[in-house]
């Protein structure tokens, strides 16, 4: 359904982002993109929905060649394709259910839009999405009154009241706790089983990619190193995408004394930095 | 280097270097000639007798100024709402000029660099010139009168409000513009979603803290004939009616005050 | 039926800002009186509106072609005059709003040293520019000392109540931490007060230097020294391409300060 080939692209700083990325997303399928920070995740998945215009190369959904599009055919294409962010994005001082509708701004005109004069079936569709996600009691609390949990639900019923046939996730669960994380990528999960979405999901967290994806794509550097199934990626493939490390530990374990370590030494800098700023006189 | 080592090896700690030091006394010393030389211009250019004179003058002032002429008060009603309608609706007129001028200053809603830099020459040609001097330029044009004064102001407060706003729009979070641009909104649309919200308590402090602002630049555009209190004052101080010219100041005063607390309360209940 | 049960049904409006309905339409009408009333304070000469439009063209045509050279020898002392008031002006007012800073703080300072501070800081900020000028034109005479006695005062409230109002959130805890060393008022003010708030007070110096050097060209028009006064003489005598000349001098040392002012904020942080 969603073709990638040869897409390449430069930043003006002369940094090369991606290089002749190859990669085809057959309906339905939820495919995990890993890599360390920096290696192009963020810029691969707003390449599909030209947040990035890529530099060359071909992105096709369906039979639409999406690099070539302009002004409204390319707002067009883009309402096919729900995005959800990491910070969730939402606009904090409007309320839920404003944010929610604004996944319909595409097919509404801008007085309707502006007077929050949205038709019936949309109105009812968010009212739907919410009591999918959890949320039908939050319509009218404003976005930055709930938790981080609500908020990425409330982002994703803006996506899906796109009605979308692709999703594009950049890492949805990076600013929440492990349980609340786990929570959020079931929903996903089961909202694409739902409605046969396809997605591409970036995310850090591979024992997360390997436990909700049905494919994972590893991604160093700009160039695609590791492309299979979840069960198939190894020590050796996780030593490609990230260099060397100790993969064998058992993960929350490290991840564990990482964080104790952080939680410790935090404390510390911050009394030396007082100390430096008192004395710098 | 600020800690240096002497022939003895004890290290010394010195705030700063030695050449760095030399360039501070040295600029200190440029400034210093500099206002000497500012001074001397001044003093060249005043008559120092009437300044000997100020003792006996400033209490002579103060001496006919008192007791105020409370009576003259109830003459000032009418000026002085001119002087608060002079100041509304130039901030209304001046907001609704600003908003759009600040959207296409803004580096990430401009729709091109050069709108840009148009828009920020407008900004800055406003805020350079004084509403007194807009003031006086109108009146020549239109005739003395209100008219002149709440355009005068509404001139003013598009810089001011302008590049605030300008400001506070370059400082948006970019992630819910983005989100809004990916649901395949128009430009309009991110704006009035993705923009608008962030923005709208700035905006609506910006623009009370310019008719706060406002309401004290009124009193004074009477004296070069646009309308309000400012004419009234004028009028006693060409009398020389000091008494009445008190009673003036009382009023401005009074009202300066409640405005600004007006305005202190209102930005304060918004953020 | 509740909001909820409304949205099912595909019913749904944006919450209202004010919730009540009669306080909402009560101030609906009440803006809208106002407005009219306001409205209906103008009286426009339309016959000497059509007399002046023609003014206003030339006004706008002298932009394309500003007269520098006539008028040069009181363009350049205006100016200059105008420079040195706003310089000389805004040291004075600098240093002397440091100490009723420091008083008007609540925190560092006893109740009637902050009263009095607070007082002198209201009456400053209270009364345009150019009222206090012709206070002091009255006590000191024509020309520029008058000007520059008013834009110190100015300078006075608006630095001082920033400076205050920044010394009153400052950070107590490395005050502290200095005190506790055994430290002297004065030391505690040099190491712990000073560098928290000294980057600011440059800042907002700069940008004071700036609305005096705006100020000073106007307070020429009650006869305190500066350009105001050629400026004045030019527009009432329809001169519009002196004034087109001195308006553009005016907004290019403005750009100028704002320019360098910027610079010189990055070099103190």
């Amino acid at each position: 359904m969603l073709t990638l080939s040869q897409v390449t692209k430069r930043y003006p700083t002369g940094d090369r982002a991606l290089t002749d990325i190859d990669l085809t997303l057959p309906a339905g399928q939820v495919m995990a993109l890993i890599g360390p920070s920096g290696a192009g995740k963020s810029t691969l998945i707003r390449c599909v929905n030209r947040l990035v215009e890529p530099t060359s190369g071909s992105i096709r959904l369906g039979d639409t060649e999406l690099t070539r599009l302009s002004g409204r055919e390319l707002r067009r294409a883009r309402r096919a394709m729900g995005m959800i962010f990491q910070e969730y994005a939402l606009v904090d001082r409007l309320t839920v259910m404003e944010n929610v509708l604004s996944g319909r701004l595409g097919q509404v005109g801008f007085w309707r839009s502006f007077l929050r004069r949205y038709p019936a079936d949309a109105v009812t569709e968010a009212f739907r999405l919410l009591e999918r996600v959890g949320l039908p009691h939050a319509i009218d609390k404003r976005a930055d009154a709930l938790s981080g949990g609500q908020r990425q639900r409330v982002g994703i019923a803006r996506a899906l009241l796109q009605d979308p046939q692709l999703l594009l996730v950049d890492e949805p669960t990076a600013s929440l706790d492990p349980k609340t994380s786990r929570q959020i990528m079931r929903l996903i999960r089961e909202l694409c089983a739902e409605r046969e979405l396809g997605a591409i999901i970036n995310i850090h967290d591979v024992a997360l990619a390997r436990q909700f994806a049905d494919r994972i794509a590893g991604l160093r550097a700009g160039e695609i190193v590791f492309d299979g199934r979840p069960e198939a990626l190894d020590a050796e493939t996780l030593t490609t995408i990230y260099g060397e490390e100790n993969w064998g530990e058992e993960e929350w374990d490290t991840q564990g004394q990482a964080a104790d370590e952080a939680s410790s030494s935090s404390v510390e800098p911050a009394t030396r930095l007082s100390l430096a700023t008192g004395g710098a006189s | 280097m600020p800690v240096s080592t002497t022939t003895q090896g004890t290290p010394i700690w010195r705030l700063r270097t030695t050449r760095a030091q030399w360039l501070g006394y040295l600029a200190w010393l440029a400034a210093g000639c500099l206002f000497l030389l500012c001074w001397k211009v001044i003093s060249d250019n005043t008559m120092w007798v009437f300044v000997e004179d100020a003792g006996r003058q400033g209490s002579d002032l103060i001496s006919r100024m008192l007791p105020p002429e409370w009576t003259y008060a109830h003459r000032l009603w009418k000026p002085m709402w001119d002087t608060m309608n002079i100041a509304t609706l130039g901030t209304v007129l001046g907001i609704a000029m600003a908003f759009p001028v600040a959207f296409l200053a803004a580096r990430n809603t401009t729709p091109h660099p050069l709108v840009r830099s148009a828009a920020l020459l407008i900004i800055v040609s406003s805020r350079s010139i004084n509403s007194l001097i807009w003031a006086m330029l109108l009146v020549t044009i239109l005739g003395p009168g209100v008219l002149a004064g709440i355009i005068a102001i509404a001139l003013r407060s598009i810089g001011f409000v302008g590049k605030l706003l300008y400001e506070a729009i370059e400082e948006i979070h970019p992630t819910p513009v983005e989100a809004i641009s990916a649901t395949g909104a128009s430009r309009l649309q991110v704006m009035s979603y993705g923009v608008l919200p962030q923005v709208l308590p700035a905006f609506a402090g910006i623009s009370v803290y310019r008719w706060d602002i406002n309401i004290r630049e009124s009193t004074v555009l009477g004296l070069v004939g646009a309308g309000g209190i400012g004419l009234q004052l004028n009028a006693a101080i060409n009398s020389l009616a000091w008494n009445q010219v008190s009673v003036i100041f009382v009023m401005i005063f009074v009202t300066v005050l409640a405005s600004e607390w007006i305005s202190a309360r209102v930005r304060h209940a918004i953020t | 039926m509740t909001r909820q049960a409304m949205a099912r049904a595909g019913q749904w409006r944006r919450l209202p800002m004010i919730r009540d309905p009669r306080l909402r339409w009560g101030l609906a009408l009440g803006g809208l009186v106002y407005l009219l009333l306001a409205l209906s304070t103008i009286d426009v000469n339309w016959a000497r509106v059509a007399e002046g439009a023609g003014r206003g063209l030339n006004f706008l045509a002298a932009f394309t072609q500003p007269d520098f050279v006539s008028r040069r020898g009181d363009i350049l002392d205006g100016i200059l005059e105008s420079l040195t008031m706003t310089l000389t002006s805004t040291v004075i007012g600098v240093a002397l709003a440091i100490p009723v800073g420091l008083g008007a703080a609540r925190n560092i300072s006893p109740w009637p040293v902050y009263y009095l501070c607070r007082g002198i800081i209201t009456v400053s900020r209270t009364f345009q520019e150019i009222i206090i000028a012709i206070l002091f034109v009255v006590m000191f005479g024509f020309g520029p000392l008058a000007g520059m006695i008013t834009l110190a005062f100015a300078t006075i409230g608006f630095m001082a109540k920033l400076l205050a109002e920044d010394i009153e959130d400052l950070d107590w805890r490395q005050v502290e931490a200095v005190r506790a060393t055994g430290a002297s008022w004065w030391q505690t003010m040099n190491h712990a007060v000073q560098p928290q708030v000294m980057p600011r007070l440059i800042g907002l110096s700069m940008y004071r230097l700036d609305i005096n050097f705006r100020e000073s060209a106007v307070i020429g028009i009650v006869g305190a020294g500066g350009i105001g006064a050629t400026l004045n003489t030019s527009i009432s005598r329809y001169e519009y391409d002196t004034s087109a000349a001195i308006l553009l001098i005016i907004i290019a040392i403005v750009l100028l300060c704002e320019y360098s002012s910027s610079h010189v904020r990055r070099w103190t942080q």
